[in-house]
């Protein structure tokens, strides 16, 4: 479960002065739906979820996840939490078990759960013909998988998901929005933020549509198309930023 | 604070550089092989050079050899020397190296031998070039005998013996243990090969850990890990640390090591008796390595705040450059002759340690200077690691793009 009450996120530039990235941002999202952040690049959706995610203080407003507040216990909720960006960072030199164990062993799982845990993602996301095979060396869908074990090897129950498909052809995009999918069936809150229409439409139970630094409407992918008026979700956004300019 | 995170961590670093073609270059290849390579390889080929400039008869031109015939059949017969006929040409052929020097005998040479108004050889030659100085030297040699026979026969004509040219003698004596003469000579460098290779072997790794790790788009999901900001730069820094240590345990060993090899293999194409003056002192190494340490600490942690502010591995570098060029002025600063440790000194950064170096290993172990190099140190070394610290816990830096 997610809170996020009032959020605010300022960045003192050194060329534009006081950049109001997150200007007052309300939502919540509930465990087994997906939840899309909606907009255009710079629009805020990154800054939101890197909030989220404690990797930035919030300069107003506040965050809350399975109930606790990100900044007062921000390693508590790091460990509830996984965070999936850019499906292919990873660190190139070190194989993909060893990637695996070393965000186990960052979360503290004690060595043999860590081993059984990665056996049974392995399996699970048929991994084991490459597992000792350096990152760099993996192909695109490779990488993604391992990027995916990373991102689960704690289990944890709220999943934010930063433009994960971005640069990814159809095939590569296809395997992160099934994982995507099956977080939500295994019950978990999951976040994802993308600029792709059509993918936000196949994907996502409820939007919201955020617009330099502020959320515009907010509901379900149906209940803002009948608001709106048109099926195509490309009309809906552009309606829906001319409604708050 | 759990040092789990830190060891972690660390752990990670530690396997993940050791698979790096560069870092096994800069922190393992280069000492160990590079380094006792080029020494020995030109050490030895600028020992055969020399000896074989020595050994080559000289090409030397006799300008006036009219004025002394005899004495030049004797010149001639010298194996040293190999006499060219005269040119008028002389300083062009001296200046362009085609033979090594030109000796002239004046008018009226043999006529002065016997009065009193002394007559002047003058040898040309070309200075600082070695192999126009051997030969200067085996022609000035030959005119000093020669001088000494006419002062032998000067005397007897006089019946003076020769024991009237040396009313007493004067003969120097050094004192001075060969540890110290040998701290002296290398205790400069000692402390400057310790700087330059901590900075050159950690470099690449603090780069790699923190820029690289911008580079790559893998600092976002390492922070989102539950292990604290503080734990993951500390784990970072270690890294960086075991790196800076490696390297000059490294350098040094293969450094001690090619003196060794070099001085015994000397002496080996010398026939034997060729040994080194001097000592050097393991307990001193240990010292100066311990008085190290602090400022190994600083550097390692500046090369991490440094490379923290780039957003690439280039910018990085571009940062870290200067901090060498500063450091490495307070270091040769410890070479020079004459610099003299005191408590103000003890106090700036790097030339202290430089300067107590060549004390410990010439065996002065002045503890009131070590101390207060010891605690000055230690400072700028918490300070960096702090600041360090500090700037790992920054958005601005961390998320610079």
């Amino acid at each position: 479960m997610i809170e996020v009450r009032q959020l605010a996120k300022h960045f003192r530039d050194r060329k534009r002065g006081l950049v109001k990235a997150v200007d007052g941002v309300s939502f919540t999202c509930t465990p087994g739906e997906i939840f899309g952040l909606l907009g255009i690049n710079g629009a805020g959706k990154t800054t939101t979820l890197r909030v989220l995610a404690t990797l930035l203080q919030p300069t107003a407003g506040s965050v809350s996840i399975d109930g606790r507040d990100v900044v007062r216990e921000g390693p508590e909720v790091r460990k509830r939490v996984g965070f999936l960006s850019t499906a292919t960072a990873l660190y190139g030199r070190l194989t993909a078990r060893e990637m695996v164990e070393y965000f186990g062993r960052l979360n503290g799982m004690p060595e043999a759960a860590l081993q059984a845990r990665i056996d049974e993602l392995f399996t699970r996301l048929e991994m084991h013909e490459f597992r000792d095979g350096r990152c760099d060396k993996l192909s695109t869908g490779q990488k993604q998988r391992v990027s995916i074990a990373r991102t689960l090897i704690h289990d944890p129950q709220v999943m934010i998901f930063d433009e994960p498909t971005n640069g990814l052809d159809v095939l590569a995009a296809r395997t992160i929005v099934q994982f995507i999918r099956e977080c939500r069936e295994r019950g978990k809150t999951v976040i994802f933020s993308s600029h792709v229409m059509s993918e936000v439409a196949r994907l996502c139970d409820r939007i919201a549509v955020v617009h330099q630094g502020r959320m515009s409407v907010t509901g379900t992918v149906a209940e803002l198309r009948s608001h709106f008026g048109t099926e195509d979700l490309e009309d809906v956004f552009i309606r829906a930023l001319e409604a708050t300019t | 604070m759990s040092w789990r995170g830190i060891g972690v961590v660390f752990g990670k670093e530690l396997r993940d550089l050791l698979r790096d073609r560069r870092t096994i270059i800069s922190m393992i290849v280069i000492p160990v092989l590079v380094i006792p390579l080029l020494m020995l390889v030109f050490g030895g080929i600028s020992v055969k050079m020399v000896k074989k400039a020595a050994e080559e008869p000289a090409k030397v031109m006799v300008l006036g050899e009219e004025h002394a015939p005899a004495l030049v059949e004797r010149l001639r017969e010298l194996p040293r020397i190999s006499v060219v006929p005269a040119e008028p040409d002389y300083t062009n052929l001296i200046s362009d190296r085609k033979i090594r020097a030109a000796v002239e005998i004046p008018e009226g040479f043999l006529a002065a031998l016997t009065s009193d108004a002394p007559a002047e050889v003058r040898i040309y030659h070309y200075q600082g070039e070695m192999k126009s100085q051997f030969g200067a030297d085996a022609v000035r040699d030959f005119f000093n005998a020669v001088k000494d026979e006419a002062v032998s026969n000067r005397l007897a004509a006089a019946q003076l013996g020769t024991e009237v040219l040396r009313p007493f003698t004067v003969t120097r004596m050094n004192v001075a243990p060969p540890k110290k003469v040998g701290g002296n000579l290398i205790g400069g460098i000692i402390p400057y090969v310790i700087i330059l290779m901590s900075l050159t072997g950690a470099m690449y790794a603090a780069i790699d850990l923190t820029a690289g790790e911008k580079e790559r788009g893998t600092i976002e999901t390492l922070l989102c890990s539950p292990v604290s900001r503080t734990q993951i730069v500390l784990g970072k820094f270690l890294m960086v640390l075991t790196a800076a240590v490696a390297t000059t345990v490294l350098s040094l060993s293969s450094m001690g090591g090619s003196i060794v090899l070099g001085s015994r293999l000397l002496a080996s194409s010398s026939g034997g008796g060729v040994k080194l003056p001097f000592v050097v002192d393991a307990g001193g190494l240990v010292m100066v390595f311990t008085m190290m340490m602090p400022i190994l600490v600083m550097f390692a942690a500046l090369l991490i705040a440094l490379s923290l502010f780039a957003r690439s591995s280039k910018e990085a570098q571009s940062y870290i450059s200067p901090l060498m060029i500063i450091v490495i002025i307070p270091a040769v600063a410890g070479m020079l002759p004459g610099v003299e440790l005191d408590y103000v000194l003890s106090l700036i950064p790097v030339l202290n340690v430089s300067l107590v170096s060549k004390e410990i290993l010439s065996g002065t172990l002045h503890w009131g200077h070590m101390a207060a190099i010891f605690v000055s140190s230690s400072v700028y070394a918490a300070a960096a690691l702090g600041f360090a610290v500090w700037l790992f816990q920054r958005e601005t830096v961390l998320f610079r793009s």
